[in-house]
């Protein structure tokens, strides 16, 4: 019987050196397996068609990605082997297209298929560095605003609405130009990962803070937590050993959805012009050349790139949607 | 805490836990821009309001009373979960309840707590081995992982557990099993004095009798004293040496608990024991109970219990009444008792 | 001898998983006479709650009655279709759960939702439906009807809530009254009163109760007769007299001794070691073998029936036994 809801926070206290247990690594990992298995994850997954196709697509992409230099026909970033007399070749079944290129080349004559390849395997870079710092960013805040309460929920909470309340692809245009204006590199496009990759994950950073800061509420008024409080165990033990590893089920389902949303955002970035260079193209840097030549016939320089971005989203999207209903017990 | 087999000192009567004047106080009220822009006033609830108790060592001591009676609040308050908002808590003389962390940090180690759902105690993401040693290495009580996993083992048979459930997660353990490892862990930092927060109410009553069993066996085998919170009558007359009873944060009957049951004298508190099933199916008829607990936030004026009182007059109504002690060994805080206004005698007849 | 009003005749409920089947309910029959409280006990797991979703037909999916047969005055309800059921469940068959905010809609003062239920069932004008309302409103002890008709459900309190629930039970004078853990989630001082209402107006209005808790107080303050079920099965049923103060399975003889009794003095109780076993890891045989003390081989092998042992039945080869030696 609780009678009262324990929201009051301890609030931290005098350190106390040698209080605390060291943490046992191997414990979180086989935790998450065997809950995984228990879970009937692998089971639901077993059972669902376009999950496993999903899955396979997805798993192509990265696998493209990694291992680029060696799966794509050529390297588009080699001058040396790019010849501005292959430029605006059609696709190889079609007249006047050669067998070298099987999706065509573009205006400065890189294999459109190789430009694809390399430029997802910069796009996913950019996703998944992106979605890690969104995802350190909001699960911190998150955790803290959940287990602290008070003025500082209240401070991190507002900010979150705020920027909930701007699109996130303007936000993160806000953030690309800041960073531009005051790294001053509009012209090398050196920085360029970075800056995308700040902006995106600042951008994104909302999502895991909101949900994890429900669970951290959840979790803390739980009497596990109040029985590591008995012990003396520290505020920030607690939240790191006890609260976290309780709270990633969801962290785990959003990281996927976000890694769509984070593509999505750095191709339209590209194609506004203010992500990656024409010299080192992502995905939305093909279609935003692509889209230039659309209408003078070449359509393979946008069509294929933009199918590309098309199936690694929706497959990421959809991947994200099963685990979401595998990890809802609710659902199950 | 000895690991000696230790009886109850029959002689050496000594007080290892005494409250006085023990309040806590929650501000409930809605968030300051609602409540200028609804201009609703400060609500403060009162969860625990001025009691006094002490606890003998060795012995059972029971906080009896239903929801929002503030009895989990003690049970928090006693183990520094909480913040006393008045009143002090001294356990072997000493003051703990303003203790700084690093001077509590020798008395966390004697003064644990065993809680109510064995669901929610165990973090579900740890093994068994892992939640019983966090203990010995918070206090730093066993350093090698030998050490450790001699201690475990040893704590998990004390429950009846076999060492190799150690390796196991909670969620492979029965309620009654959990409830096991939650006592396990709590005998960790080998304590003397265990909070238990209705330790049994979440499980079934085959499963209550093992554990209060077990409950039992512990106490004698280590000499410890129990602080015992339920809002049952029959397990807390079974587990209890003296019982107080609380109604909306105050204490309205201290009393050993052969008394206390045969011989209730607030009238709250023979309310309570009439409504206790009868499983000897004599076919009494009961006092019938009216009324609900109020809302602690705006409780009654006076005694808090005159609304529901069938001896209540206006003097309840107006002013809140002091304890006063009875020649039966209770403490009693009614003003009909101490005016003679409420009939003596038992109020369930001899079974 | 009366015919009985609800019948239940070796009801199986299951629950197909990919791990297998998992029997919930195994070969359960009892019966229920008009106007009479059935009692039916058991630890969480022990299929009871099951027992009375499966008869008002709201067995949770994938959950199903897999072989059986539910009889309502002589006529089989466990088959019908949804529509016909949801009628029966109106109007032959109330129920009441332990949570009474999932009885109520939240979104209706209760005066609506026990006007609106009155109506679908019987002839009567709003003004009528409105009149009867306040009556059961003050026949279920809720002070100032009038006023309180148009109060929504969460400005009552938990048992003026429950009571409420009872009200809307009641108010077309059903036969049969399913109550789960009616009082499970009330206080102690308020549980007395719930049960003490729900006897006094079951008697008046001539209603079957099928109670069904895990609190053998309330059974004892309550029910006519009690069945106590064990891993989805009935142990022992009988008059709660007997069954209480002279029980003969195992497992009634070793719950009754585990109940803390006040003045009983500083003894330990009597414990069953072990816990009752998951759907999953039901043994052979009596499902009680694992922990109980008297067994003897036949225990292990093969599966007990009920049979008349005095007043009460028993499912237990001990008792059989001994009666087929007699």
């Amino acid at each position: 019987m609780v009678e009262v809801p324990a929201t009051q926070s301890r609030g931290p206290s005098a350190s106390e050196p040698g209080l605390h247990s060291a943490p046992d690594p191997g414990a979180r990992a086989t935790g998450l397996w065997s809950r995984l298995r228990d879970s009937d994850v692998l089971y639901s997954f077993s059972r669902s068609p376009i999950t496993i196709t999903a899955a396979i697509v997805t798993a192509l992409f990265i696998l493209c990605a990694i291992f680029a230099p060696v799966v794509a026909p050529h390297n588009p970033f080699d001058m040396a082997t790019i010849d501005l007399m292959d430029s605006s070749m059609p696709p190889a079944w079609m007249e006047g297209g050669d067998s070298r290129f099987l999706l065509g080349t573009d205006d400065q004559g890189r294999g459109i298929l190789s430009t694809i390849i390399f430029g997802s395997r910069i796009s996913l870079l950019i996703g998944f560095a992106s979605v890690v710092l969104a995802t350190v960013l909001g699960v911190g805040l998150g955790l803290l605003s959940g287990f602290v309460g008070g003025v500082v929920d209240a401070f991190i909470m507002r900010v979150a609405e705020i920027q909930l309340s701007f699109p996130v692809i303007l936000t993160a245009l806000l953030i690309d130009g800041v960073l531009r204006g005051v790294l001053q590199v509009e012209k090398s496009g050196e920085l360029a990962y970075w800056i995308l990759i700040l902006s995106i994950g600042i951008s994104n950073w909302v999502q895991f803070a909101r949900t994890v800061r429900g669970s951290t509420m959840v979790e803390r008024s739980k009497e596990y937590v109040q029985a590591a409080q008995v012990i003396g165990i520290r505020s920030s033990m607690i939240v790191l050993r006890h609260i976290l590893p309780n709270v990633m089920g969801p962290v785990l389902v959003i990281a996927t959805i976000q890694l769509a949303v984070a593509v999505l955002s750095e191709a339209t970035l590209s194609f506004l012009g203010v992500g990656m260079p024409p010299t080192e193209p992502s995905l939305g840097t093909l279609i935003q050349i692509g889209n230039d030549y659309l209408f003078s016939g070449e359509w393979w320089m946008v069509i294929f790139p933009g199918s590309a971005l098309a199936i690694l989203v929706l497959a990421v999207n959809l991947l994200g949607d099963w685990l979401r209903d595998a990890l809802n017990p609710r659902l199950r | 805490m000895p690991e000696a087999v230790e009886n109850k000192p029959a002689e050496n009567v000594k007080t290892v836990m005494q409250v006085k004047g023990l309040a806590r106080y929650f501000d409930v009220s809605p968030p300051l821009l609602n409540r200028i822009l609804e201009r609703l006033p400060k609500q403060i609830l009162k969860a625990v309001d001025g009691i006094d108790f002490e606890i003998t060592k060795g012995e059972t001591f029971s906080l009896v009373g239903e929801s929002g009676c503030g009895k989990s609040t003690v049970a928090r308050l006693i183990v520094g979960l909480y913040r006393p908002s008045a009143g002090s808590i001294e356990f072997e003389g000493r003051d703990i309840s303003g203790l700084s962390r690093a001077e509590m940090a020798p008395m966390r180690r004697r003064l644990q707590m065993i809680f109510q759902d064995p669901y929610a105690s165990l973090n579900p993401r740890w093994r068994v081995r892992d939640i019983v040693a966090e203990p010995l290495r918070a206090f730093g009580l066993e350093t090698t992982s030998s050490g450790i996993e001699r201690r475990v083992g040893e704590l998990l048979s004390y429950v009846k557990l076999a060492a190799a459930d150690g390796e196991k997660y909670p969620h492979e353990f029965s309620g009654g099993q959990r409830q096991r490892i939650s006592i396990a862990r709590a005998l960790a930092s080998k304590p003397d004095f265990l909070v238990c927060d209705e330790p049994t109410s979440a499980l079934d009553v085959s499963v209550q009798a093992q554990i209060l069993n077990l409950m039992k066996d512990l106490q004698r085998e280590f000499g410890l004293t129990y602080l015992f919170i339920s809002h049952n009558l029959a397990v807390v007359s079974h587990v209890s040496d003296r019982v107080g009873v609380m109604y909306l944060g105050r204490l309205v009957e201290v009393a050993p608990a052969s008394t206390l049951f045969r011989a209730p004298r607030h009238p709250y508190t023979r309310m309570l024991l009439d409504t206790i099933p009868d499983l000897s199916m004599s076919g009494r008829d009961r006092m019938p109970v009216s009324g609900e607990v109020p809302n602690p936030i705006t409780p009654p004026s006076g005694c808090t219990f005159h609304p529901r009182c069938p001896f209540a007059n206006d003097r309840c109504k107006r002013e809140i009444p002091l304890p006063i002690e009875t020649p039966h060994g209770s403490r009693v805080t009614c003003h009909g008792v101490e005016e003679g206004r409420v009939p003596e005698g038992p109020v369930i007849p001899n079974r | 001898m009366v015919n009985p009003l609800l019948e239940v005749k070796n009801l199986r409920v299951e629950f197909p998983t990919r791990r297998g089947v998992l029997t919930a309910v195994d070969d359960v029959s009892l019966h229920i006479n008009p106007g009479e409280v059935l009692g039916v006990v058991g630890e969480s797991g022990a299929g009871k709650s099951m027992t009375g979703a499966a008869i008002i037909g709201l067995l949770e999916p994938p959950g199903q009655i897999a072989a059986g047969e539910i009889l309502l005055e002589g006529r089989r309800i466990d088959n019908l279709p949804y529509e016909q059921m949801r009628r029966i469940r109106g109007r032959e068959i109330g129920a009441i759960f332990q949570d009474p905010l999932t009885s109520l809609n939240p979104l209706y003062s209760v005066g609506q939702q026990l006007i609106e239920t009155i109506q679908t069932h019987t002839e009567m004008t709003y003004a009528q439906a409105r009149n009867r309302a306040v009556e059961l409103l003050s026949e279920v002890g809720i002070p100032a009807p009038e006023r309180r008709i148009d109060s929504y459900p969460h400005q009552f309190s938990g048992g003026m809530r429950q009571r409420v629930v009872i009200a809307l039970a009641l108010c077309v004078n059903p036969k049969l009254i399913i109550a789960d853990e009616p009082t499970t989630a009330l206080d102690v001082s308020i549980q007395a009163q719930i049960i003490a209402l729900l006897k006094r107006l079951c008697r008046e209005h001539g209603t079957a109760v099928m109670l069904v808790t895990h609190d053998m107080g309330v059974i004892a303050e309550a029910a006519d007769r009690v069945a106590v079920m064990y891993s989805g099965r009935i142990a022992e049923i009988g008059p709660v007299r007997q069954v209480v103060q002279q029980p003969k399975h195992p497992y009634t003889v070793g719950l009754m001794g585990s109940i803390p009794i006040i003045d009983q003095g500083d003894e330990r109780l009597t414990q069953i070691d072990g816990a009752m076993p998951r759907l999953t890891e039901i043994p052979s045989g009596c499902a009680f073998n694992p922990r109980c003390t008297q067994t003897i081989e036949r225990c292990f092998t093969e599966r007990p029936n009920l049979v008349q042992v005095g007043q009460s039945s028993v499912s237990c080869w001990h008792h059989d036994r001994e009666k087929t030696d007699a």
